[in-house]
């Protein structure tokens, strides 16, 4: 819990430091919708990266996965003529397919996550770029209906020019799903316990290996899931970067909300502070004239290289006085 | 013989060594004559290890002194140690087996030529020197991954004495030599101590102490608990200040009615020893003890009866069921628990609370349609808590912050928990004070009165000896005998472990 006030605290910092550095822009209604909506998709990316990382694993091809389902389901819409129930049926199927492939590879094949998923981020780029002809895929003028999905906004009673992204219910779904799955669950205890010591886990007559694979598939349909959302949303994929980096953005976001890399640690509403954190920060580094756009990796590079930095100190001084005692 | 040598050759006073919550060593004191054999005993966990690892520069004491030859110095390394002529062996070899014994001799000290090449022929020629010291006749150039363990033992110490070792410590040498090596080495340790090494010897083997040592020092509880001169050694003087009681008293060993067979074993095949097959049985409310050297392929097979290692054929039947069992979920569902040997590796999820990790292994069986039972998941805690005694503020406790002993009893609380017919316990009090293996004793002795059928693998002898109603000894992945409570002895444990008959003297 007191990891999650200390980034909930960075995270006041920077928004508020945004507000007066921006001069207000930041607040305008069009762009605190803009915010929350991609801290919805994100969010719920990053969601799904969490539970690998507390099984002590990695999802690198996050990024990838987003661009051939986001590419994929308009490229089978418009393209190949397909209904949309088939279209929406094909890319959870797909997601689920890769999630599967992932974590019998590490779980069976006693291959490295890294490894894996970083032959994933190629292959599901390339597989993409090959069967779309590296074209722009997008719904054009149609599927309004469906798009509203991510587009919507919803209207907030007395309140003018604002509504609520409808991504957003879509984070709250998955979080709350997520945080009632590894909290009140034995299955998301096995996923802690594992991540911890899966050795231990192992002889405690868990079954290590099934919990592993479905932290994979849980991982690879959020990613899916957030393609979906994120094509609806842009109108536009071009298969050479869409999505790109994207792993590295969910990827920070569990971490600064508290996942260790070293497994066994993390919590669903961290993670989604994270993931604000991140949007934040981008956010700020568009709108702060002082800040040149051209550092924005930089500038979140470092952050997180804070973040993570006074987390373990933090650690060490709480540890020190625990063996003091 | 030189026990009552007046030169002082290494003394050491004081020393205290504390880690996170643990006092391994408080103001222990220790001294050694020119040419003696000084063993020092105590159980595992009574702090040997850390004494020889900070006599030796591989750690540094909090506080303390140590004189050599009477003037003060500062050890602060192994470097430092071994010019000061202190020498370690450590239980477990530190040979480079890709290369040859020479090279061993003289890692990291090889007599060079000149333009830094490396005097191959000198060390042939040097490294031949020691060996003959300790009577090992093999050529140089051999490798070392050639050599039996016991020569490899030898290819140890003349590497010690290599570097001019006048103290030479060596831990638990003979645990994993056959009888013939191990007298080959006594007879090349006796050698040395005449030639004025002196020798700082650590071993579980009390019948090897007693045939070897000048003088014995005994630790317990990180404490110096006392000494034995030359005539006072035997076997009960020395297990009376290991443990602190009579033996009689802190084994609370009663006979017990044992029922029917709750577990067999027939023509069992573990991966680890496919060419042996493994046949016993256990019967409710026995307690069967399973000693023998270190490889002999105890753990392995408890390892296999659990489902860890699945065995390559044979059949398990417990309560006269037979189960195949081929993951610890099989195991368990069978009526198995298995208190492993590696409590933190394989026991514990150290950086979970204790109530976490004594419910890891029943979260399926009180499961509300997947949802955690958080009400029985409490009681469950609380109860384990209380019956075993664990030491601490509360359940919620992290388990990296308790003791050993106390850590020992949560994974044991863990298995019972779980209520099994049959509880495989491995090396179940290593590194674990006194009081909590009195405890952990009394645990077993009430289990086996419930009915539940204990099969424990231990390297402590006199733990075998104490607990079992009947024994199993292993060798080399055979199991090459069985012995009834009345037939137990060192001399006949020692007899089969070695790969000897029952009978055969």
């Amino acid at each position: 819990m007191k990891k999650i006030f200390g980034i909930l605290g960075i995270l006041i910092f920077v928004v508020v430091a945004t507000i007066v550095l921006s001069d207000g822009i930041f607040l305008r209604p069009f762009n605190l919708e803009n915010l929350i909506r991609r801290t919805a998709l994100f969010g719920i990316i990053s969601i799904g990266v969490g539970f690998v990382i507390i099984t002590g694993g990695i999802d690198l091809s996050i990024g990838s996965v987003v661009c051939l389902v986001g590419c994929g389901l308009p490229w089978l819409l418009t393209v190949q003529g397909w209904p949309l129930p088939a279209a929406l049926g094909a890319a959870v199927l797909v997601s689920l397919l890769i999630g599967l492939i992932h974590g019998l590879l590490i779980t069976k094949l006693k291959l490295q996550p890294f490894v894996v998923t970083l032959c994933g981020l190629l292959m599901y780029r390339g597989l993409t770029r090959g069967f779309t002809g590296d074209q722009t895929q997008g719904f054009g003028q149609d599927y309004k209906g469906i798009r509203s999905l991510a587009t919507a906004e919803i209207p907030l009673p007395f309140v003018e020019g604002f509504g609520i992204p409808a991504p957003c219910i879509f984070l709250i779904v998955v979080a709350v799903i997520a945080g009632i799955f590894l909290n009140q669950t034995i299955y998301g205890r096995y996923l802690l316990a594992l991540g911890r010591n899966e050795e231990a886990a192992r002889y405690s007559g868990i079954n290590t290996d099934r919990m592993v694979i479905l932290a994979y598939v849980i991982c690879s349909l959020t990613a899916g899931l957030g393609g979906v959302l994120f094509v609806m949303d842009v109108n536009s994929a071009q298969p050479v970067d869409f999505g790109n980096f994207y792993e590295l953005y969910a990827i920070a976001a569990a971490v600064l909300g508290g996942c260790s890399l070293r497994g066994g640690q993390g919590t669903i509403v961290g993670v989604v502070i994270g993931a604000a954190l991140m949007q934040v920060l981008r956010n700020m580094i568009t709108l702060v004239d002082a800040i040149p756009t051209h550092i924005e990796y930089a500038v979140i590079g470092l952050v997180i290289l804070g973040g993570v930095m006074a987390d373990e100190l933090v650690k060490r001084i709480a540890g020190r006085r625990v063996a003091s005692k | 013989m030189s026990s009552d040598a007046q030169t002082s050759i290494l003394e050491v006073c004081g020393i205290t060594k504390q880690f996170p919550g643990v006092l391994a060593l408080n103001d222990v004191s220790l001294s050694l004559g020119e040419g003696e054999i000084v063993a020092v005993l105590g159980e595992n966990g009574a702090g040997k290890s850390t004494l020889m690892k900070i006599l030796a520069g591989v750690q540094g004491a909090d506080s303390g002194v140590m004189k050599l030859e009477g003037r003060e110095v500062s050890i602060r390394s192994v470097e430092d140690a071994l010019n000061h002529g202190i020498s370690l062996i450590h239980q477990e070899l530190n040979l480079a087996d890709n290369l040859d014994v020479g090279a061993n001799i003289f890692l990291g000290r090889e007599p060079r030529r000149l333009g830094g090449l490396i005097d191959k022929s000198k060390i042939c020629q040097d490294a031949g020197q020691f060996l003959e010291q300790v009577g090992l006749a093999v050529d140089p150039n051999t490798l070392v991954s050639e050599l039996t363990i016991g020569h490899q033992q030898m290819v140890e110490i003349a590497k010690a004495l290599s570097v001019d070792a006048r103290v030479l410590i060596m831990d638990e040498p003979t645990s994993s030599l056959s009888q013939k090596e191990a007298d080959q080495l006594f007879v090349v340790i006796k050698e040395l101590a005449k030639k004025g090494v002196s020798i700082v010897y650590i071993s579980h083997r009390l019948g090897e102490v007693e045939a070897l040592a000048d003088r014995v020092v005994v630790l317990r509880d990180g404490e110096n608990a006392g000494e034995l001169g030359r005539d006072e050694i035997n076997h009960d003087n020395m297990v009376k200040l290991m443990v602190g009681r009579d033996v009689s008293q802190f084994y609370p060993h009663e006979p017990h009615e044992a029922g029917e067979v709750i577990l067999s074993v027939s023509n069992l095949v573990t991966p680890a020893h496919p060419s042996e097959t493994i046949n016993f049985s256990l019967r409710r409310g026995e307690i069967v003890g399973v000693s023998g050297l270190v490889g002999a392929g105890r753990t392995e097979m408890l390892q296999t009866l659990f489902g860890v290692t699945p065995a390559l054929s044979g059949e398990i039947s417990i309560d006269s069921k037979a189960w195949h069992i081929r993951t610890p979920i099989d195991a368990i569902e069978a009526g198995l628990a298995l208190v492993p040997e590696d409590r933190k590796q394989q026991g514990l999820i150290l950086d979970m609370a204790i109530r976490e990790n004594m419910s890891l292994a029943t979260l399926l069986r009180d499961q509300k349609k997947g949802f955690l039972n958080h009400s029985k998941e409490r009681e469950i805690s609380k109860k384990m808590v209380g019956d075993l005694n664990v030491k601490t503020p509360s359940d919620e406790q992290i388990v990296r912050l308790l003791s050993g002993g106390n850590q020992q009893k949560v994974v044991l609380g863990k298995w019972l928990a779980q209520e099994p017919k049959v509880l495989l316990l491995d090396e179940p009090t290593r590194g674990i004070d006194v009081g909590a293996k009195a405890e952990i004793y009394a645990l077993m002795e009430a289990l086996a009165k419930t009915g539940v059928g204990i099969l424990f693998v231990s390297s402590e002898m006199e733990e075998i000896l104490g607990m079992s109603d009947r024994a199993l000894v292993m060798h080399e992945g055979r199991l090459t005998g069985e012995l009834q409570r009345a037939e137990l002895s060192e001399e006949a444990v020692m007899r089969l472990a070695t790969g000897q008959t029952k009978e055969a003297a």
